[in-house]
């Protein structure tokens, strides 16, 4: 799938920001820098978002379709939990009450809106590499993770990133196996593989097209183990390492969210569409 | 009653008359339009709702056969496109038939990545997700004749490889084709039930096992007799 910068951006922003909003509701570390760093690091990861439709300004439209579709209990999601938050939040900045309640029910909406936003990838069948638990499970161990950075013990911290980075390991091998145990062939999705092995004769293009840019194509590095080992050090490993050594946690963040990033590059672009079959015939994320 | 495509991939030739029907058809509607980008430029960016691919079916008792694959929406009973719109700009109308409202898209892409069959495509000048209509303005308009009232991609077939109709009507010429040839849906296993419908290339006639052909003229004709008098034989 194409990896695009916007949506990388506010999966990992947002993500983040809704976690460190959650951590500050539940009032693991209130400070009036904790929720400034929340709300404008989950404000960035959507406005991100908006730079990847092509009709920006029909966005209010998309809160229309809650019953069926994942984007839009998203949108409804993330609106409810900065609203919610808004009263703590305002609270600890002018050094009010902490207000338990909405700070539980906002914690409460900003998980909701990691899960929708993970379940908007994990509810298609047709990216198999997504549609599995594994997602919503990963996402909520990421925003989770970034959420203690600013707010917890370096120490809780530190495992929690080091608990992230063996998930995130795990998350790639059994991915490949699932993909691979999958067996989707040329033949199968055509329809006409009971005669024999398909081979792609000729494409139906003389050039790049929406459904190749979009559903086909990879990057190089798709499935490269270097990349993913990067991705688990960055994300895990090397801030579990600067925490214990003793490095701000702004810091350790900046490394983490990084790490994220590279991640979610890779989430993108190593997932295959099963149209893909009718191009290049395999879902496999790396080429032979 | 269910309309829809049933196309005979013994008949398809490659010839992307379709595709160009289609597109021609389409461009034609302020509603529908299909443009390309940079169509004249270096590098054109086009949409289209057809893409004929060419496979080679490879067996080992058998030369290889070439056949020509017509890609396009299947028009789903169980749409995966429809529930994943978040503004409602796609959806089913009362006949079955998944459209598009253009003027609700906000291009987020995010049917493309829910049709296992690769069938919608973005308009990359609007900015709006497209899908076959099954030319709803040709097959419902009244001021056509009947032999026009049927998509354009199905009008422009040259080799009547595209049909239109409903063929869960087992009586009917379309069911009784589809029941003969064994027609099949693409990828079922995701729980699209597509009504569309692909009629599988017919098994080609095939020599004996060591079979040749009788010679003409009994006791080895003339190379026979050429070889005897050359004193090869």
């Amino acid at each position: 799938m194409r990896a695009v910068p916007s949506v990388i951006l506010f999966t990992t922003l947002s993500g983040a920001g809704f976690g460190t909003l959650a951590a500050a509701g539940l009032g693991l570390g209130a400070g009036p820098g904790v929720w400034l760093a929340g709300y404008g690091l989950a404000g960035a990861g959507l406005i991100a978002s908006g730079f990847h439709l092509a009709h920006p300004l029909r966005a209010p439209l998309a809160f229309r379709r809650w019953r069926t579709s994942w984007l839009s209990r998203e949108a409804w999601a993330a609106v409810a939990a900065l609203l919610v938050l808004a009263a703590p939040a305002a609270s600890a900045l002018i050094g009010g009450p902490e207000l338990r309640f909405l700070g539980a029910l906002g914690a409460g909406l900003c998980l909701a809106t990691v899960v929708s936003t993970a379940m908007i990838y994990a509810s298609l069948r047709a990216v198999p590499r997504w549609h599995h638990g594994s997602v919503p499970l990963t996402y909520l161990a990421c925003a989770g993770t970034g959420g203690c950075f600013l707010t917890t013990a370096p120490g809780v911290t530190a495992l929690a990133c080091l608990a992230l980075a063996v998930l995130l390991g795990a998350v790639f091998v059994l991915g490949d196996r699932r993909v691979a145990a999958l067996g989707l062939t040329r033949g199968w999705a055509t329809g006409l593989g009971s005669s024999g092995t398909v081979r792609s004769f000729e494409l139906p293009r003389s050039g790049p097209s929406f459904i190749t840019r979009e559903l086909v194509e990879r990057a190089a590095g798709a499935g490269s183990p270097l990349l993913r080992l990067l991705s688990l050090l960055l994300a895990g490993l090397a801030p579990a390492g600067l925490l214990l050594a003793g490095t701000p946690p702004a810091a350790a963040l900046a490394v983490h969210l990084a790490g994220i990033l590279l991640s979610r590059w890779l989430f993108f672009t190593e997932a295959t569409h099963v149209a893909a079959l009718f191009y290049r015939g395999d879902l496999t994320p790396s080429r032979p | 009653m269910s309309r829809t495509l049933v196309i005979d991939l013994d008949s398809c030739t490659g010839c992307h008359a379709c595709t160009i029907a289609c597109k021609g058809w389409q461009n034609a509607n302020e509603d529908t339009r299909l443009p390309d980008a940079e169509a004249y430029g270096a590098a054109p960016f086009g949409a289209f709702l057809n893409r004929v691919h060419s496979y080679e079916v490879i067996a080992d008792d058998t030369p290889a056969r070439l056949i020509h694959y017509p890609r396009t929406c299947v028009h789903c009973e169980n749409p995966p496109c429809v529930p994943v719109c978040p503004t409602g700009a796609s959806h089913q109308t009362a006949d079955g038939l998944v459209q598009i409202d253009a003027k609700r898209c906000m291009g987020c892409g995010l049917c493309a990545w829910a049709c296992p069959y690769g069938a919608r495509e973005l308009d990359p000048v609007a900015g709006v997700m497209r899908k076959c209509t099954l030319c709803a303005n040709r097959i419902d308009d009244p001021a056509r004749p009947a032999e026009d009232r049927i998509p354009a991609c199905v009008r422009a077939c040259p080799t009547g490889a595209r049909h239109f109709g409903d063929p869960t009507d087992a009586e009917s010429p379309l069911g009784r084709l589809v029941a003969a040839r064994g027609g099949f849906a693409p990828m079922p296993e995701f729980g699209t039930k597509p009504t569309s419908r692909y009629l599988p290339p017919r098994p080609k006639d095939r020599l004996g096992a060591g079979a040749v052909p009788t010679p003409l003229v009994p006791g080895g004709g003339l190379q026979v007799w050429l070889d005897k008098l050359l004193g090869r034989g």
